[in-house]
């Protein structure tokens, strides 16, 4: 099984690459495990049709620790298996505990059984946790392949290198590995080439560019992925192929986070050669 | 009065738990750390979390029991642990010298989410753990589970650092021991003795926290585990856990790292229990049951038939670990005693169902609860609606027993009151014969304190 995690800034479109890269797995077959890390609890909106789905951790409040595993995945769009940790109301408590806590439990329920045969289980986790709980998807024996989505804007590639910081301690302990980066467009200037520079000195590569379409907003309105929404839109086939690109991917690495100096250079070399 | 507030109304309680029938998770960590030989204790958190765990093993035991900590401060809570857990590494080996550091984590660096497996791997890159020491680590914040749940989580971080398996089996077993005192430890070894089983006890706290007064203070005294001996249960023949909550998951690990068997049964309190225990050793070690043993069972069994009288029908309230109640209230039934309140502290699923397949023919109108909500509270009130002639557990049952007037048998843990816990068993057929003097002792001064004159009895 390959253990993926998607991080990113907040905003970025992770939920909305992650599951539509997921539905492109799902399309060839793949069978897929999605756990969304975010108390928004939004990460596997478009694969279950916008069903409000029962997070793990309001089911632990309101029922205690004695919780079934079926009870809390929900099978979505082409068998995708779909459990959303939830957390608390912004404002209180510890979102980071939230998805420790989370994992710990699906764990220790099984959600791996080896009867699921699932190929692929992505970690879907929310931008802006800065404290340990931002790690844990990535500890020992939890995802072991890391990719960041990015777009040309100065804070997302803020938001990448420090991840990778993140990343970076993890990798040196453990198993987990930087996969690439995932570039959404916003349409900036010399974006891909600022992103495959990014990516470069990150010690990585791009592994996908994924042009901006307002189909992907169409089909989020109509609580689809694109792939299943439109699925003879160009924009399906750009999510199938970022799904064969991790598919087939077999780089991966430690990443080697830039200096802050070096970033800004970065940005004004790209910036201002437009 | 000193309960004067509680009352037999009971009414349903969802959140409010009022004197919890347990203790914090690194407190066991901390008791397995212990068993081991050259160990030091330490706890990654605030000093505050620190002291309380060690001073209630010193209070338990009489004993001085040490421990490092991270000593976080606001810093360290804000910026994460490492960097005082690293520092800690570096101090601990340089001044305290202890084989092995036994790093546990407090509800403090877990909700922080510290990921001590992460730190120690790099403590160990640094170079900072010497050659020929070794830091192991487990996970034990206390909002989950109970101190019986840092037991078993520390109990598998040591399996899972030390047992290597050199494919070549050795003729021994490995005893993986529940929550029990030193003195129960020196039991398994004098039984495993006459049984000719070699074994390896994990975690063996015995001449660690009954070590004896030399009048030369010794900061790792003799006893405990050795690592040659932990490194060798990779190769043992079998696995034989006491107490499901305590060993069944360094059970597992053991499996699932050496491929060593396991079977798990309870810890051997009481007479069937102790049957089915030196069955498992017999089966476990192929050896066959010395004709000492059958004698000492048949000690038990006639001290049972002789004080028949004075344990019939009498109602017991009992409240402790699933691992040491299980079997005693088991005990308690074979001797014709009605264990009819039953509070445990400690959650497990498996809890509910063994009650009550011990208790639902014989002594049906037995009530029990396990898990958070399980509190000595509720144990009062079920007194006062109608009353026992007996308590067992541990000290904060005393309480309960001034203000209702019950004989009352100090058994599980913390016993910070009282002695002899730590010197004499209560695990083996010997051990039943302790327990049963225990109780007739204490119910028998009742009767003697309280019965009309001409009731009195010179021969009882």
């Amino acid at each position: 099984m390959r253990k993926i995690a998607i991080y990113g800034k907040g905003g970025i479109g992770k939920s909305t690459t992650t599951q539509n890269t997921v539905a492109g797995l799902a399309e060839v077959g793949k069978k897929v495990k999605i756990v969304g890390c975010d108390p928004k609890a939004d990460s596997t909106r478009l694969l279950l049709g916008g069903m409000a789905q029962k997070t793990v951790l309001d089911t632990l409040r309101l029922e205690g620790e004695d919780i079934d595993i079926d009870d809390i995945v929900r099978v979505g769009y082409g068998g995708v298996r779909c459990v959303e940790s939830g957390g608390p109301e912004p404002g209180v408590g510890c979102a980071g505990r939230g998805i420790i806590t989370s994992i710990n439990l699906l764990e220790q329920l099984g959600a791996w059984d080896e009867k699921y045969q699932i190929d692929y289980t992505f970690y879907d986790v929310l931008g802006d946790v800065v404290c340990g709980g931002f790690a844990m998807p990535i500890r020992e024996g939890k995802a072991e392949e890391i990719y960041i989505v990015v777009s040309g804007e100065m804070m997302a590639m803020y938001a990448a290198n420090n991840i990778c910081k993140g990343v970076k301690k993890y990798a040196e302990a453990g198993v987990v590995r930087l996969g690439g980066l995932i570039c959404n467009s916003r349409k900036v200037d010399n974006e891909r080439e600022m992103i495959e520079e990014l990516a470069k000195r990150l010690g990585t590569k791009m592994i996908y560019f994924i042009p901006r379409d307002n189909m992907v907003q169409k089909a989020e309105i109509n609580r689809k992925t694109v792939i299943e929404f439109e699925p003879a839109h160009q924009q399906a086939n750009e999510y199938r192929a970022l799904a064969k690109a991790i598919d087939e991917n077999e780089l991966f690495v430690i990443p080697t986070p830039l200096p802050m100096e070096e970033l800004e250079e970065l940005l004004i070399d790209f910036g201002l050669a437009s | 009065m000193l309960l004067r507030h509680t009352n037999s109304d009971i009414k349903e309680r969802k959140a409010l738990t009022v004197n919890p029938a347990k203790t914090c998770q690194p407190i066991g960590a901390m008791y397995v750390a212990l068993g081991i030989h050259g160990c030091l204790p330490h706890s990654h958190g605030s000093q505050g979390c620190c002291a309380y765990h060690r001073s209630t093993l010193t209070r338990h035991f009489k004993e001085p029991v040490m421990a490092a900590t991270s000593s976080f401060t606001e810093g360290a809570s804000v910026f994460g642990g490492q960097s005082n857990l690293m520092q800690s590494i570096d101090n601990i080996f340089a001044i305290y010298e202890p084989e092995i550091i036994a790093v546990h984590s407090t509800c403090l660096s877990e909700t922080i989410g510290d990921d001590l497996g992460q730190i120690v791997a790099k403590a160990r890159e640094d170079g900072k753990v010497p050659p020929g020491r070794h830091v192991i680590q487990a996970s034990t914040p206390s909002y989950t589970g109970s101190h019986v749940t840092g037991y078993a989580n520390m109990l598998e971080g040591v399996v899972k650092y030390f047992a290597e398996s050199a494919n070549e089996k050795i003729r021994q077993v490995n005893l993986l021991s529940g929550w029990v005192e030193p003195s129960d430890i020196r039991e398994f070894k004098r039984l495993l003795k006459l049984m000719k089983v070699s074994p390896v006890i994990l975690p063996d706290t015995s001449d660690v926290l009954d070590a004896p007064m030399t009048g030369k203070y010794d900061m790792y005294p003799k006893g405990g585990t050795t690592i040659p001996d932990m490194v060798s249960m990779g190769d043992s023949m079998v696995s034989l856990g006491l107490g499901e909550w305590g060993t069944k998951k360094a059970a597992v690990a053991l499996d699932n790292k050496c491929k060593v068997k396991f079977e798990i049964t309870d810890i051997p309190i009481g007479l069937k229990a102790t049957d089915r225990f030196i069955q498992a050793l017999s089966k476990a070690g192929l050896v066959s049951i010395p004709e000492s043993i059958t004698d000492e069972r048949g000690r038990l069994l006639d001290v049972i038939t002789d004080m028949h009288q004075y344990l019939y029908g009498k109602r017991v309230a009992v409240w402790g670990d699933p691992d040491n109640i299980i079997p005693l209230i088991e005990f308690l039934v074979d001797i014709d005693m009605k264990p009819v309140y039953i509070v445990s502290g400690t959650p497990g699923k498996r809890f509910d169902k063994r009650m009550s397949e011990i208790l639902s023919e014989r002594v049906p109108e037995a009530k029990f609860k396990n898990g958070a909500n399980a509190d000595m509270f509720l144990m009062h009130q079920w007194i006062k609606e109608e009353a026992v002639d007996l308590l067992i557990g541990n000290t904060y049952g005393k309480y309960i027993a001034r203000d209702e007037n019950i004989p009352f048998v100090r058994m599980g843990f913390p016993i910070v009151d009282r002695i002899g816990h730590s010197y004499f068993p209560t695990v083996g057929y010997l051990g039943g014969i302790r327990i049963l003097e225990k109780i007739l002792g204490a119910m028998m001064d009742k009767i003697d304190s309280t019965c009309p004159e001409e009731s009195f009895e010179l021969v009882m």
